[in-house]
C-alpha cells in the first residue's frame, strides 16, 4: 500500500530490456518493422524472387544439338509444352487433382461436420490426434506401405478375397482407364493414395470453417422452415465454403505439383511432377520444366479467380 | 378463447440441472405473453420448448391445440426473434428477411416484395441490399423482427429483443413492438428480465425463478399483490415485512408486501396503519426520492415525491400506508 501510494506515476526502469520495451511502447511501428522485416524480406527476395526467376526459365529455350541454354526471349518452349504429348501429361494431372479434391471434400465434409459440432472434450482430441498422426510419420513410408496395401498380393485383395467380393476387385480392374494388373499399379491406387495422404488438409479448414458458424444461425434457419437440407444448401455450406475453398486449395495444388506418389503407386504414365523432374533433371531442359511448373500456377490463378467471383469468400 | 400455447407440467432437465420444472401455463391466441425472471431462471428454455429447439423431459406441450413433442422447429408455424438476432451474415437484408419464404417454395416475385413491405413495416425501407455487418444493433433487431414476421406465424417468440440497445431506443421499440402486436393480432410470447419492460407491455406476465412460475397474472396483480417473497423482491422490489412487523400491525400472515410509493412519510390519518423508524439512507431518484427507513432493525424502503423534501438521515419519523396495500404471502 505505501509503495504505491508514494508516487503515482511509476519511476522509468533502468535496465536495457525496460527502456527497449519503453521505446517499443511509444513506437509500435519499429516493432512491427523489426517482427515482419525479415519473413518479409525472405518472402520477397528469396521465395518470390526464385518463382520470378523461374518464370523467366520458361521464356528461354533449349539448344536442341548443344543442350545449353538460350537465353532469348522465346515462346517456343511453351509452343513445345501445348504439344499432344505434354498436353496430355497436364490433362492426367489436372483431371486427378480435380477429383481427389471432390472425393477428398465430400470425405472430409462429415467429419470435420462431426468434429466442429458434436465432439467435445477428449473427443475432440481425438478427433485431433485421428487427423494429425498420419502427418507426423513419414510421407515416404506412408505411400510405401499404400503401395503394399494395394499389391496384387496385398491385404485389399486379401479382404476382397475373404468377402467374397473378388470379381467386384477384379470387374474394377478390368475397366479401361482406372483399371490395371492391380490396385498399386493403376490410377485407382494413385488416387486412393493422394486421398488418404491429403486428407487432413481438407478436414482442418473445413473444421475451422464450422466451428466459426454460429449455432443460433441453423436454428434460426430451422425456425424460419428450412428443412435440415435446406439449411445444409442455404446455411451450411455457404458458410462453409471459404473452409472448403482453401482445403481444395491444398489438395489441388498439392496434386498438382506431387512427383513421389505417382511414381511409386500408379501406372508407368507420368505427372505435371514427374515432368518437371524429369525435364530439369535426366533431361536437362530447364525451360520446359519451368514452363510446366508455371501450368499449376495458372490453374490455381484461375481457380481462385474463379471461386472470389461464385462469392465462396463472402462470408469471410 | 383459443389457447395457442398449453404447458401441461412441462420440464427440461439437463443432467441435474432442473432448466424448467414442471412449468403450467396456457397462453391466449392474440395475448401479448411475457416471461419476466433472472439470469438462469429457465425462460429461454421454456422459449425454446415452445419453438422446437428442446424437447421436454416431461410434460406435455401444446400449440394450438395440436401435439407439439416431437415434432422439428421447421414444421410449426412459431416464428422466433432471436436475442442475438442470428442473421445470415452472407445473405444480404432482403434476402435474410425473404428467407423463411425462399424455403416454402414461394416465387422470387413475390418474395421479394413480401420482404419489402416487412422491411417497411419495421422502418427500415430500402436497406434490403445491405448486409447485416453494415446495420447498427437497433437496426438488425428490426431485421430479425421482419424476418419473422413476414412468416405471418400465428405465435412470435422474443428472446429479450431488447436487451442490447440502449434506453431511448429501447422505450421507442417497446411501444412499437406493443403497437405491432395489437395491430397484426399476433400472439407474442416476450423474454425478459426487465421488470419495468414486462409490466408496461404485457397482457399477463409469468414470473419465473429457478425453472418454476412463482406467479402467473397481469401485470397490476403482479406488481401490486406479490403471492411470494421472491416476486415481491423482483417485481420492483416491494418492501418484505417480517412476521414480527405484521404481528405488530395486526396480521396473521408470516410475511407481507408493501409498495414502496403506498408508504407516506408522515402522521396517519384515519383508518391508516403506521410505523415509526429513523432515516437510514436517501437517494434522488428524478420524481420520487428513495428513502431507507429503519424500522426496528427492518428496512423499509419509501418512494416519496421529490417535491416533498426529504428529512435529514438519522431524523424520527412516522410512516403511514393503508391497510389495504398490505398483501399478505405465501412463503418466504
Ligand atoms: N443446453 C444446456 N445444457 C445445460 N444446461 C443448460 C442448457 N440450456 C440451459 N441450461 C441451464 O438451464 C438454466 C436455465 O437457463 P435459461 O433457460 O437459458 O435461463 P434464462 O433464459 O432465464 O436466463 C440455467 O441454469 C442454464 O445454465
Ligand atoms: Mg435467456
Amino acid at each position: 500500500m505505501t509503495i504505491v501510494a508514494e508516487s503515482i506515476i511509476l519511476p522509468e526502469r533502468r535496465s536495457t530490456a525496460g527502456r527497449l520495451s519503453d521505446f517499443f511502447w511509444r513506437h509500435p511501428h519499429v516493432l512491427l518493422a523489426i517482427l515482419l522485416g525479415p519473413p518479409l524480406l525472405w518472402l520477397g527476395l528469396v521465395y518470390l524472387g526464385s518463382l520470378f526467376a523461374l518464370l523467366l526459365q520458361s521464356f528461354f529455350s533449349i539448344d536442341e544439338f548443344s543442350g545449353l541454354i538460350n537465353y532469348e526471349f522465346t515462346l517456343a518452349t511453351y509452343r513445345q509444352l501445348l504439344t499432344d504429348a505434354n498436353l496430355d501429361i497436364i490433362l492426367r494431372t489436372v483431371t486427378m487433382a480435380a477429383l481427389v479434391t471432390l472425393v477428398s471434400a465430400v470425405i472430409a465434409f462429415p467429419i470435420a461436420y462431426y468434429a466442429a459440432r458434436y465432439a467435445r472434450g477428449k473427443w475432440k482430441a481425438l478427433f485431433y490426434l485421428a487427423v494429425m498422426l498420419p502427418l507426423w510419420s513419414s510421407y515416404l513410408v506412408k505411400v510405401y506401405a499404400w503401395k503394399l496395401i494395394l499389391a496384387k498380393e496385398g491385404i485389399l485383395t486379401w479382404f476382397f478375397e475373404k468377402l467374397n467380393l473378388l470379381w467386384l476387385l477384379d470387374a474394377w480392374l478390368a475397366l479401361p482407364l482406372v483399371g490395371g494388373n492391380s490396385l498399386s499399379v493403376s490410377y485407382t491406387g494413385t488416387f486412393i493414395v493422394f486421398v488418404y495422404v491429403w486428407m487432413p488438409f481438407m478436414i482442418l479448414p473445413i473444421q475451422a470453417a464450422l466451428e466459426r458458424v454460429p449455432q443460433n444461425l441453423i436454428e434460426a434457419s430451422s425456425d424460419l422452415g428450412g428443412t435440415p437440407a435446406q439449411t445444409f444448401r442455404y446455411v451450411l455450406f455457404p458458410l462453409a465454403l471459404p473452409g472448403i475453398v482453401a482445403g481444395s486449395i491444398f489438395t489441388f495444388s498439392l496434386t498438382l505439383g506431387d512427383y513421389i506418389i505417382p511414381q511409386i503407386v500408379g501406372s508407368s504414365r507420368l505427372f505435371i511432377g514427374q515432368a518437371v523432374y524429369a525435364q530439369q533433371g535426366t533431361a536437362g531442359n530447364i525451360p520446359l520444366a519451368a514452363a510446366f511448373t508455371v501450368v499449376p500456377i495458372v490453374i490455381m490463378g484461375a481457380y481462385l479467380w474463379m471461386a472470389k467471383r461464385m462469392g465462396a469468400f463472402d462470408a469471410l | 378463447m383459443t389457447t395457442a400455447v398449453l404447458f401441461d407440467n412441462v420440464s427440461r432437465y439437463f443432467g441435474a440441472v432442473r432448466a424448467v420444472d414442471r412449468v403450467n401455463l396456457k397462453i391466449a391466441e392474440g395475448e401479448f405473453f411475457a416471461m419476466l425472471g433472472p439470469s438462469g431462471s429457465g425462460k429461454t428454455t421454456c422459449l425454446r420448448l415452445m419453438a422446437g429447439f428442446e424437447q421436454p423431459t416431461g410434460g406435455h406441450i401444446e400449440i394450438f391445440g395440436e401435439t407439439a413433442e416431437g415434432v422439428p422447429p421447421y414444421r410449426r408455424s412459431v416464428n422466433t426473434v432471436f436475442q442475438d438476432y442470428a442473421l445470415f451474415p452472407h445473405l444480404s437484408i432482403l434476402e435474410n428477411v425473404a428467407y423463411g419464404l425462399m424455403v416454402k417454395g414461394i416465387g422470387r416475385e413475390e418474395r421479394r416484395k413480401a420482404a419489402e413491405d416487412a422491411l417497411a413495416m419495421v422502418k427500415l425501407p430500402g436497406y434490403g441490399t445491405r448486409r447485416p455487418g453494415q446495420l447498427s444493433g437497433g437496426q438488425r433487431q428490426r431485421v430479425a423482427l421482419a424476418r419473422a414476421l413476414v412468416n405471418k406465424p400465428k405465435v412470435l417468440l422474443l428472446d429479450e429483443p431488447l436487451g442490447a440497445l440502449d434506453l431511448k431506443l429501447r422505450e421507442q421499440m417497446q411501444e412499437e413492438l406493443k403497437s405491432l402486436q395489437r395491430s397484426l393480432g399476433i400472439t407474442f410470447v416476450f423474454v425478459t428480465h426487465d421488470q419495468g419492460e414486462a409490466l408496461s407491455m404485457a397482457d399477463r406476465v409469468a414470473v419465473f425463478n429457478e425453472g418454476r412460475i412463482q406467479q402467473l397474472g397481469s401485470p397490476e396483480e403482479v406488481y401490486n399483490r406479490p403471492k411470494t417473497r421472491f416476486v415481491a423482491d423482483f417485481v420492483g422490489s416491494s418492501n418484505v415485512l417480517s412476521a414480527d412487523l405484521c404481528r405488530k400491525l395486526g396480521l396473521k400472515a408470516s410475511f407481507a408486501s408493501l409498495r414502496p410509493e403506498a408508504v407516506a412519510i408522515a402522521p396517519p390519518s384515519d383508518g391508516a396503519l403506521s410505523l415509526s423508524g429513523t432515516v437510514a439512507s436517501q437517494s434522488f431518484l428524478g420524481a420520487t426520492n428513495r428513502v431507507v427507513i429503519d424500522v426496528e432493525g427492518a428496512r423499509i424502503a419509501v418512494a416519496s415525491p421529490a417535491a416533498r423534501g426529504v428529512p435529514p438521515i438519522g431524523s424520527p419519523v412516522t410512516l403511514s400506508f393503508a391497510p389495504s396495500d398490505l398483501h399478505p404471502m405465501e412463503d418466504a
